[in-house]
């Protein structure tokens, strides 16, 4: 699954703006998160078909990426999330970043994932037959 | 003095000059070949100005007018590239620095029963040294405690009973500021006098170092290639810098006519009485205008009034000479990154700061904020290699920096805009 993300300046109304663009482009956004610092910040989400979003997106100046992101169906439940994070974790996969959203057809719990390196987590994904 | 003794003062500085072979063949050119070739001021004005760019093609010594048995000294400042700008001092040369200090102090009120506290940085930057001599040659008892280490320099002003401040202007706001914290009142202090130069301020600023540090703040004025600190200082009565009589000044418009009295444009200052580096119509790129008069003080000659500005847009910080192309080397020389930045320049806390913005673009962005700290970082050592300041890079996004056609607005000087309002 590819993740769009869109680097956005630390200024009052630029999200609202980036926002306002992925409406008038029809984009339904799936999952989001905003990963902010002092001076900028960086609106990642998951969107339907993201190579044309960005695309998009490049034609009004935004500066985007498509960065390899991993989704994962999770348990419901206590402990959950700490229980796929442990069988990744003794397979060798280093976690960048997460975030997590429920999907609405099936209200199932679902984490976006990036990973350090992603040859070490398809390898993690196929032996522990994820999905 | 009059025109016949100026002329040969300036022969005098013709004939010094004629000894570097720079100065020789730029001066043959014109048709000068010997100092009796100046007959009149219009001669003089036939000199091709001398500038920045002139020292660092001939670095480090090719400008020097004695040899270099006789060159007791060398300051340097720093260009527009790597590569300082270097002069050199015979042993008469420091005398005379030293006398002229001196007898700018002498008009400030300043006698040898003073404590001159010299906080400007000592090396190869004029301030420190330029003051000092000056100090010791009133007989003054000098401290030279160079730049830095605040607590230090308000334990020996309040220890040693400094009477006279001499740094740059932002260093003393610096220094009120830190007294205040310390909790140490102005009046525990003896200082009366402050001697504060080497970056433009202004009369605002003037009133908050004076009503918060106790002492009456004067304005100094000097560079490197012209001798230093002392070219120009203002006295007791504070109505503009009187400019020593061992210096010829011209004020120019930006195609090199010399404009009349009264006028503003560029300082181009001749030395009268220099050896080592003689320094012949050097372009300061300072924005002033003089006048030629007396003041109660004893002074007779010209007066120039604070720098109001630069010609190119070099800017000064903390004392040290930034260029905006050098911070544009420094942003290239990273990789993959637009050439669109933009400089500003403020005070926090009455210390120069300077921010770049540089703008994200497809190939330096990441999704991943340690990354983009990561490039952040990379930026800001670059520039401090190449500049040797530190500065803050704020990343930004494509086209937020305004474009223009031709020369293009790269920096906001912030300082000026709180200075001169």
């Amino acid at each position: 699954m590819m993740q769009l993300s869109i680097f956005l300046e630390n200024e009052k109304g630029r999200l609202a703006y980036a926002l306002n663009l992925l409406a008038e482009f029809n984009v339904n956004i799936q999952a989001l998160s905003l990963a902010d610092t002092k001076d900028y910040g960086v609106l990642r989400i998951i969107v339907a078909n993201p190579e044309e979003v960005a695309q998009q997106l490049r034609e009004h100046n935004c500066v985007v990426k498509l960065t390899p992101v991993w989704v994962l169906k999770v348990p419901d439940s206590s402990g959950g999330l700490a229980g796929v994070l442990d069988k990744l974790v003794n397979e060798g996969v280093i976690v960048e970043y997460l975030y997590a959203y429920v999907e609405k057809a099936n209200e199932q719990a679902q984490v976006v994932l990036r990973v350090r390196d992603t040859a070490i987590m398809q390898a993690a994904m196929d032996k522990l037959k994820l999905e | 003095m009059s025109q016949e003794e100026l002329l040969k003062g300036l022969r005098r500085t013709v004939e010094q000059a004629l000894k570097a072979p720079y100065y020789k063949r730029k001066l043959t050119e014109v048709g000068i070949h010997y100092p009796a070739d100046i007959h009149t001021m219009e001669d003089f004005r036939r000199i091709p100005l001398t500038e920045k760019e002139d020292l660092r093609r001939n670095y480090p010594f090719g400008l020097f007018a004695e040899p270099m048995e006789k060159i007791v000294r060398v300051h340097a400042s720093s260009g527009t590239t790597g590569k300082p700008t270097v002069v050199g001092y015979t042993r008469e040369d420091i005398k005379l620095w030293a006398a002229i200090v001196a007898k700018h102090l002498t008009r400030a009120g300043v006698t040898s029963d003073d404590v001159i506290h010299i906080a400007y940085g000592y090396g190869l930057f004029t301030g420190g040294m330029g003051l000092h001599g000056g100090s010791e040659e009133l007989g003054a008892l000098t401290i030279p405690v160079s730049g830095g280490n605040t607590q230090r320099q308000l334990m020996i002003m309040k220890d040693f009973g400094s009477t006279v401040l001499c740094c740059t202007p932002s260093y003393a706001l610096y220094l009120a500021e830190s007294l205040e914290e310390a909790g140490i009142s102005k009046d525990e202090l003896k200082l009366r006098v402050g001697v504060f130069g080497a970056e433009p301020w202004t009369d605002k600023m003037r009133d908050e170092i004076e009503a918060r540090l106790g002492l009456q703040a004067l304005d100094i004025y000097g560079l490197s290639e012209t001798m230093g600190p002392g070219v120009s200082m203002e006295c007791l009565k504070c109505n503009g810098l009187h400019i020593d009589e061992h210096f010829y000044p011209e004020i120019l418009d930006e195609n090199g006519n010399v404009l009349p009295e009264g006028q503003s444009g560029e300082l181009v200052l001749t030395s009268l009485g220099k050896m080592g580096f003689p320094g012949l119509r050097y372009r300061t790129k300072d924005l002033t205008r003089i006048s030629y008069g007396s003041c109660v003080c004893g002074h007779t000659g010209w007066t120039m009034r604070r720098i109001s500005g630069r010609v190119d847009d070099m800017l000064i910080i903390r004392g040290v000479n930034v260029f905006p192309s050098q911070i544009e080397e420094a942003i290239l020389s990273v990789g993959g990154i637009e050439p669109h930045y933009f400089i500003i320049v403020d005070r926090e806390n009455n210390l120069d700061t300077i921010e770049v913005l540089v703008e994200v673009n497809a190939q330096s962005f990441t999704d991943e904020i340690r990354e983009l700290e990561q490039l952040q970082e990379k930026l800001q050592s670059k520039i401090e290699d190449i500049t040797g300041i530190s500065v803050k890079v704020r990343l930004v996004e494509p086209k937020s920096i305004p474009r223009s056609e031709g020369k293009a607005k790269r920096v906001e000087d912030k300082r000026k805009e709180k200075i001169f309002q």
